[in-house]
């Protein structure tokens, strides 16, 4: 229980995380940055009593893990504010405001059909009474910029078309692919989902798509809910069980970085899974187009989602099947290492600062002048919409595979 | 927290914002130490001010009760420089981080002293320029900082170090009065008191705003990258270089087990099985660049190398770079714990000093990676310990104790470019005799007639200003009234 005194120890102390750290960046303070929160752990490793400081401290952490890519001497800073998280968790009484808040939202979130029957957030709040609680709490200024950003989202929400159960490849079958849809991908972002299953098809994949799966557990593992994740995480196993595919592929980032961690957090038993998961960027680059790509005479700023970029390594692959698209100019966007401030739940327990980080990210947005911003995160589109509507300059929003879909049909991206 | 603490902490509440004023213990705590982690101290007061009214203020308030105050900028710095007081206040400066004008009129940018090294090249690249002094973790050390240990880095064989790039600072001294060194005109008549604040290592006071210079962005930067089958042949071929008149923008070299270490942290493709690398930079006009090459080509060949290539785009140029800069933290993965040692050689002493350092591994069992500015004789040797085995950590400070000692015995110096802050104090005296020291002293004295500025370092033994120095025989005062010892 709680850090890990020799993960602790690998911390030199050198510095290079702050400066990619968005807390660091934003308040300019050592403990609120990744060496900081370091520091804090082997106080408390060391014997210090787990106080509001410190747990403020973690609660800050956007879990963005930019800090991993940037420390040179490999501390495994993702694994050590996990464990101190399922730590404060279960050690640490928050107040009560808090625990409300939190619980409503590990209530309602995990869960596709509960998000899905949903129709839009502010039906949400009263269908859970989240809005009695949050009324009740006083907590509806914290929670409204969240709640407006989806809210400015909602006309984008279209009844899902259900998917299939399994998509035939188009022409030579060259892989049988299980896709997790996700949970608010599926909900709020149906339209990625539906792409992905096209693109895979075309790209000669079969498809796969498990009605009984769930939610992989990232957003509980990244807020120290390790049993309520673990649980997941094993449904989301078996129900890939039987299905018998070469890869399991995600198209939301924060999902694919914990699945690729399932054997950490379940045990070695789930290896075999874990080595099956590919984001959709990484399996359609290691495929290899097939499908003929029509031009898109546009501009792209892409942005990395972190928990893609960061966690999972996948930077190349996005641009390279965007470049590969005739027309299309990719454009980069500065300070690209930098969280847009959506970081899972982070927006919601946090908005100040997330709505800090998301308008600094909507204004090197918007400086690239391009017509198309594109992301692989159901959590960053969201952020960055809401931002993006803040800085007054209208940019479509896409994630990859549906510029992708439409450069396939030979369809503008609408 | 004394009665002094208390009025500064009170005083400070007033003029700098509520979470700028740090009196949690746990907070406290996370700034009990620098880049150099096995000194520490909790210091009494934390203080992060927003602009330079509410530093002087803070300043001030410590001259008027006598409190010991520190500064420190990112805290990556590696003597211990920005150790904090136990019952003093550390100064923070990562709030004052605005650059307030990027000038290409005059090839000037005017920041403050929180803004990290890089951000002043990002801010004026798009003009054509850069900020040439570049130490190896450019992308989070201060400017401020970069003044008080006038840092170096590998550009600095040709550009020279931060003191040839700062043309003027805004001043807090000691004493808490503002003063502004330096100015408009290339030189200013009398004593180079700007030149006295850079590198004083926050002995003097405490920068407010810094002017730098900006270098016009070069028209062609070729990077090479160059396998040795051991550090005596790298070490000829740099010799050669300089020799024949090249003068490259950086000549870095590292060892095997360097280049071990920085494989495995960044995956960087050093060349296999090399016994040492050298990276060399050669910027200028595109004719220039061309013609240097070709003779660092061939001298590189001429001394043995067995591989060289050169970096046909920016990514892998980035990614020669990357594992030179990574070394000092990527050890971290090849030994729980370690020292990074500065010492400066004359040149043309390397390969003795390297064979002196190899024998010293060798009979002390203790493992050296290194990692150093060859070009410029300026090395970093990193004494490799596991903490947790007794007499480890003792082993390796004798090591590398031993290796400044053999610095000063071939005519160098005890630091190159990490300062002597905390660590290096007690060696001192190796370099300086009692004389010497004692005119710094003067020196320091008449800008912290208090001793209050980063007391207890640099200097070896603390002694206070109202002294006459050098006329004492016997202990020193301070060490009588048990206020201090001699290492």
């Amino acid at each position: 229980m709680g850090p890990d005194p020799e993960l602790v120890d690998d911390c030199v102390h050198c510095g290079f995380c702050l400066p990619t750290c968005p807390t660091y960046v934003l308040w300019g303070e050592e403990m609120d940055s990744p060496r900081g929160r370091i520091h804090l752990m082997q106080q408390h490793v060391e014997g210090a009593p787990l106080t509001d400081a410190m747990v403020g401290h973690w609660d800050a952490c956007l879990g963005c893990m930019a800090c991993v890519t940037a420390c040179p001497s490999g501390v495994r800073y993702d694994r050590l504010i996990q464990q101190t998280r399922a730590e404060v968790e279960a050690e640490h009484e928050r107040p009560r405001s808090e625990r409300a808040l939190r619980r409503l939202i590990f209530s309602v979130f995990p869960y596709p059909r509960r998000l899905r029957v949903l129709a839009g957030p502010l039906r949400l709040a009263q269908r859970t009474g989240l809005d009695r609680a949050v009324r009740r709490t006083g907590l509806l200024d914290r929670v409204a910029p969240s709640l407006a950003a989806m809210e400015r989202l909602a006309p984008r929400l279209t009844k899902p078309e259900p998917l299939p159960a399994r998509a035939p490849a188009a022409g030579v079958r060259r892989a049988t692919v299980g896709l997790l849809t996700g949970c608010v991908q599926g909900a709020f972002f149906p339209g990625v989902n539906a792409a992905t299953v096209r693109v895979l098809q075309a790209e000669g994949c079969d498809v796969v798509i498990p009605p009984e799966q769930g939610c992989c557990g990232a957003l509980s593992a990244h807020s120290g809910r390790e049993a309520e994740a673990q649980g997941f995480a094993r449904a989301v196993v078996d129900a890939f069980a039987s299905a018998e595919v070469d890869y399991v592929v995600v198209n939301a980032a924060g999902c694919g970085s914990v699945m690729k961690e399932y054997a950490e957090l379940l045990g070695p038993e789930a290896q075999a899974f874990q080595d099956k998961v590919r984001d959709i960027a990484e399996l359609l680059d290691e495929l290899g187009p097939v499908a003929t790509r029509h031009p898109l005479e546009m501009s792209v700023a892409y942005h990395d989602a972190c928990h893609l970029g960061h966690a999972q390594g996948v930077r190349v692959q996005p641009r390279r099947l965007l470049t590969a698209i005739p027309g299309l100019e990719l454009r980069e966007i500065a300070e690209s290492e930098l969280c847009c401030g959506s970081a899972g739940i982070y927006n919601l327990l946090n908005p100040e600062p997330a709505r800090e980080l998301g308008d600094r990210k909507a204004a090197n947005i918007v400086a690239t002048g391009a017509d198309v911003l594109v992301t692989a995160n159901p959590g960053c589109l969201m952020q960055v919409a809401a931002a993006i509507e803040g800085a007054d300059h209208p940019m479509r929003l896409a994630h990859t595979v549906e510029v992708l879909d439409a450069s396939i049909r030979g369809y503008r991206l609408d | 927290m004394t009665p002094g603490v208390e009025a500064v902490a009170r005083r400070a509440r007033e003029v700098v914002p509520a979470d700028g004023v740090v009196d949690d213990p746990a907070r406290l705590r996370t700034y009990e130490c620098d880049g150099l982690a096995h000194y520490r101290v909790v210091p009494a007061l934390v203080v992060i001010p927003e602009d330079a009214d509410q530093l002087a203020a803070v300043v001030r308030a410590c001259a008027e009760h006598r409190v010991p105050f520190v500064a420190r900028g990112s805290g990556t710095g590696l003597s211990g420089g920005a150790l904090p007081h136990a019952e003093g206040v550390l100064v923070v400066t990562s709030r004052m981080r605005a650059i307030r004008a990027v000038r290409r009129d005059d090839q000037r940018a005017v920041v403050e002293p929180g803004v990290i090294n890089l951000d002043v090249t990002r801010a004026a690249t798009p003009y054509g320029y850069y900020y040439a002094p570049d130490p190896s973790s450019q992308q989070i050390c201060s400017i401020g900082g970069n003044v008080a240990e006038n840092s170096g880095g590998a550009h600095c064989l040709k550009y020279g170090f931060t003191t040839n790039h700062v043309l003027a600072a805004d001043f807090v001294t000691a004493d808490g009065d503002r003063v502004r060194l330096g100015g408009g005109a290339p030189d200013s008549p009398g004593y180079d008191l700007l030149g006295a604040v850079v590198g004083s290592e926050g002995t003097l006071g405490i920068v407010t705003e810094v002017t730098v210079r900006l270098v016009r962005l070069p028209e062609e930067v070729r990077t090479l990258l160059v396998g040795f089958g051991s550090t005596d042949q790298a070490g000829a071929a740099v010799s050669a270089i300089i020799a024949a008149g090249v003068v490259p923008a950086a000549i870095e070299m590292m060892d095997e087990l360097a280049i071990e270490a920085a494989e495995e942290a960044v995956h960087c493709g050093y060349p296999e099985g090399a016994g040492a690398v050298l990276v060399i930079e050669l910027d200028g006009p595109a004719v220039e660049v061309e013609a240097e090459y070709a003779a660092v080509e061939r001298l590189c060949r001429d001394n043995g190398a067995f591989e060289q290539r050169v970096a046909t785009d920016p990514a892998e140029r980035a990614l020669i770079w990357k594992g030179r800069k990574s070394a000092f933290a990527a050890v971290g993965r090849i030994s729980p714990d370690y020292i990074v040692q500065d010492g400066v050689i004359p040149r043309t002493a390397l390969p003795q000093v390297l064979a002196a350092i190899a024998e010293l591994s060798a009979t002390s069992g203790v493992r050296v990676a290194n990692v150093f500015h060859a070009g410029d004789g300026n090395l970093h040797p990193l004494v490799l310990f596991d903490e947790a085995r007794p007499g480890e950590a003792e082993a390796a400070e004798e090591v590398s104790g031993a290796i400044l000692d053999l610095c000063i015995s071939h005519g160098g110096s005890i630091t190159g470019e990490h300062g002597v802050g905390m660590d290096k104090a007690k060696f001192m005296p190796r370099m300086y005799d009692e004389a010497d020291l004692d005119t710094m002293q003067l020196v320091r004295c008449a800008f912290d007639p208090q001793s209050i500025a980063n007391p207890g370092k640099v200097f070896p033994t603390p002694r206070l200003c109202g002294e006459v120095p050098g006329r004492h025989k016997g202990a020193h005062p301070a060490q009588e009234a048990g206020l201090a010892e001699v290492f």
